[in-house]
């Protein structure tokens, strides 16, 4: 059934047709219709789970780390302020290797405060062992709540959708509807081999001597660089059963582009709208959307990038001192292999429009400027 | 002297890796004979962390959840709520966490959890500071008690966080105190909140013998020392925090003993002394006169 919704309400209907059975928030804006639409969803029956309606986002997540080790399939959802109060646990369900499923609404950190959307907040969290997924649409995001369980449930490691504040998470968009029963067959219920149990009794998380910790660290990149395959098995199963598939990477008119602009979440769609407007001036360009940001795709983006003759990164997020975040992991992907240069923008920090205006602009200034280690450009700041 | 009555099974086994004299092994030990096998444990950072042993060993025949430093209520709730939507719905879930992990840094999770009135027992085995990280004071430490970070020069001013009374502000259905020299009064609190659905809240004074300076030998005695000098009363409340029993039925020993026998307090003066004395004193009669007051509310005493 299509129904026109806002992106938060896909991530409901998403965990809702993933029956999960324990879920635990914290109200943040943007992210609230979420949690209230799974609250009623919980309340009048509609999904069978236990929602435990904890005091703080550190809790959520430990809830949640607590529900997952007893062997339930889990869901939580926060922004900002929230992801970085749980960053504690965020680390605890990785070491636990515990499938939870979070929804991120990525919206800029205080202070000053602000609403409004940019990627400081996950991407900050980069580093902590968890799969990081960016949507662009509201059906990608419902679609891709499911192939997060499945993934996580099968690596035992938890994955983060990641979805742009107010751009998605307010807007509505015709969403086909996932129903329980169909996804059953995709994603079948969840029963861990290794859980809290009684009749299995052992100690979780004990201390753990230098003679064993690095093992279970291995053990931890070895699920993420078997996860860059299995992300693209299920979403093939997905599109198989639903029709819909998104890939790691979305590139779009590649193949013989001359620059292709390198972009995440919403910023996507606008960049394809741009991309078309040139390519009817006679412009050779395209443009790169990366989905998965963790694991990171680096020979998929290294297969589309290295063909052509520039690289445009557009950031909306900047590691201070360094560069964006995007572009480090791009350049790291090309490293050593091509001498494709590759230029850095950061735009749109804060929730800043990134109109197709600045798309062009960016567009423009990166096929004309001469110096191939422009790294940091800032657009739009004024000064 | 009577022998005590208690069940021979043993839950938990001996190499564990605590100190001698440890009051929060002994606790355990008799924890876990009230409760049995059908029981989930959640551990934060605590000495517990370390006393359940190294990987791959572990000292109690339970499972376990080590968990981090401020989260023990919130876990223990979401093993529970995870055990029963798998269908384990007679599984006791106990969270076991020191006096740091309960009255600092894990309080706003356990508060949010007994708000909730989670069917979990939440078991603060308190010995008044942080002895995992070398003897810190946490708000637990009594007042006058040296720890590393309240150096003789400058003892712990201020008194003990009354964990009591903020338990029962919560309208949860049980609340306790124990000690660890009255073990089989501690164990029959820990059947009634086995038996008790929703929250339930027991706070035993566990010595540590490595912290308070004391001889090991000394454990047991000191927990008993503490409570016949009326510092730390053995209490339950019940009918969501409206009703309170004192124990009242021992032979009163006097404070001065109780604090000299420990390093922690050897640095106060006889005038401090004296003014720790008269607060015990102070603090008995006020529990004593709440306890009144509360048999006086009409339906309350039943
Ligand atoms: C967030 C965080 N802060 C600090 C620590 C370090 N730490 C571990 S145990 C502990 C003290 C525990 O004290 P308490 O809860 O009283 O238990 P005890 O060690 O006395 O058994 C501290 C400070 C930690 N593990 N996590
Ligand atoms: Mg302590």
């Amino acid at each position: 059934m299509k129904k026109v919704i806002m992106g938060n309400h896909a991530v409901s209907y998403g965990v809702r047709a993933s029956e999960a059975k324990v879920i635990s928030a914290y109200p943040i804006t943007p992210q609230t219709h979420v949690v209230e639409l799974l609250s009623e969803m919980c309340a009048n029956g509609e999904i069978d789970a236990k929602f435990i309606k904890v005091e703080s986002e550190h809790s959520a997540m430990a809830a949640c780390v607590g529900a997952a080790a007893a062997g339930s399939r889990t869901f939580t959802a926060t922004s900002s302020q929230g992801l970085l109060l749980m960053h504690e646990m965020l680390h605890w369900a990785v070491g636990a290797r515990l499938p939870i499923v979070l929804a991120n609404i990525n919206r800029a950190v205080g202070p000053p405060w602000s609403i409004w959307t940019d990627q400081n907040d996950s991407l900050s969290q980069r580093d902590v062992g968890w799969l990081q997924i960016y949507c662009e649409s509201n059906q990608e995001t419902q679609d891709t709540i499911p192939q997060a369980f499945k993934v996580a449930e099968e690596l035992q490691m938890p994955v983060m959708i990641v979805m742009d504040a107010f751009f998605l998470s307010h807007t509505f968009e015709i969403v086909d509807i996932l129903e329980a029963q169909e996804v059953r067959k995709f994603l079948p219920p969840y029963h861990p081999d290794i859980k809290i149990d009684i009749n299995d009794p052992h100690s979780f998380g004990n201390l753990a001597s230098p003679e064993h910790y690095m093992e279970l660290r291995y053990m931890i990149q070895e699920a993420m660089e078997k996860a860059v395959g299995l992300i693209k098995k299920v979403d093939g199963e997905f599109q198989k059963q639903f029709g819909r598939g998104y890939g790691l990477i979305h590139p779009y008119r590649c193949a013989d582009a001359e620059i292709i602009l390198v972009t995440s979440g919403t910023v996507a769609s606008t960049a394809r709208a741009v991309i078309d407007e040139m390519r009817d001036e006679g412009v050779k360009i395209g443009a790169l959307k990366v989905r998965v940001f963790r694991p990171f795709p680096f020979e998929e983006i290294f297969e589309v990038l290295s063909r052509a003759k520039k690289v445009a990164v557009i950031d909306r997020n900047i590691s201070f001192g360094g560069h964006g975040i995007f572009f480090q992991e791009i350049k790291s992907a090309l490293y050593g292999r091509t001498d494709v240069p590759i230029l850095g923008y950061i735009a749109g920090l804060g929730g800043r429009d990134i109109t197709p205006g600045v798309i062009r602009q960016i567009a423009e200034q990166a096929i004309t400027d001469k110096n191939p280690h422009r790294y940091i450009n800032w657009i739009g700041v004024k000064t | 002297m009577k022998p005590a009555k208690m069940p021979l099974e043993e839950l938990m086994s001996s190499g564990h890796l605590a100190c001698q004299g440890c009051g929060a092994t002994q606790a355990m030990r008799f924890a876990l004979k009230v409760l049995g096998p059908k029981t989930v444990l959640a551990i934060p950072a605590c000495c517990w962390s370390v006393i359940d042993g190294s990987f791959p060993n572990s000292c109690i025949d339970l499972p376990i959840y080590h968990t981090a430093f401020e989260t023990a209520a919130v876990v223990a709730s979401g093993l529970k709520a995870g055990l029963e939507m798998r269908g384990d719905t007679e599984s006791t879930v106990m969270a076991w966490a020191g006096d740091g992990g309960t009255f600092d840094i894990g309080l706003q999770a356990l508060s949010g959890a007994a708000e909730r009135n989670e069917d979990i027992i939440y078991v603060c085995y308190d010995n008044e500071a942080y002895m995992n990280t070398g003897i810190q004071r946490s708000s637990s430490t009594p007042v006058g008690a040296w720890t590393t970070t309240t150096p003789v020069t400058n003892f712990k001013k201020r008194p003990k966080k009354n964990m009591v009374e903020i338990m029962a502000a919560h309208s949860i259905p049980y609340i306790a105190t124990a000690s660890t020299a009255y073990p089989e009064d501690f164990m029959r609190k820990m059947q009634i909140a086995k038996e008790t659905r929703g929250t339930k809240y027991i706070q035993i004074l566990a010595p540590c013998p490595t912290g308070w300076k004391a001889p090991p030998e000394l454990s047991v005695s000191l927990a008993r020392r503490a409570v016949t000098s009326k510092i730390y009363p053995i209490l339950e409340i019940t009918r969501n925090g409206q009703k309170l029993k004192v124990w009242k039925d021992f032979k009163p020993t006097p404070v001065r003993d109780y604090l000299l026998a420990q390093g922690r307090f050897r640095h106060l003066k006889d005038a401090e002394i004296k003014t720790i004395e008269r607060e015990v004193e102070d603090n008995w009669q006020r529990l004593l006169a709440k306890e009144k007051m509360l048999e006086s509310i009409p339906g309350f005493g039943e």
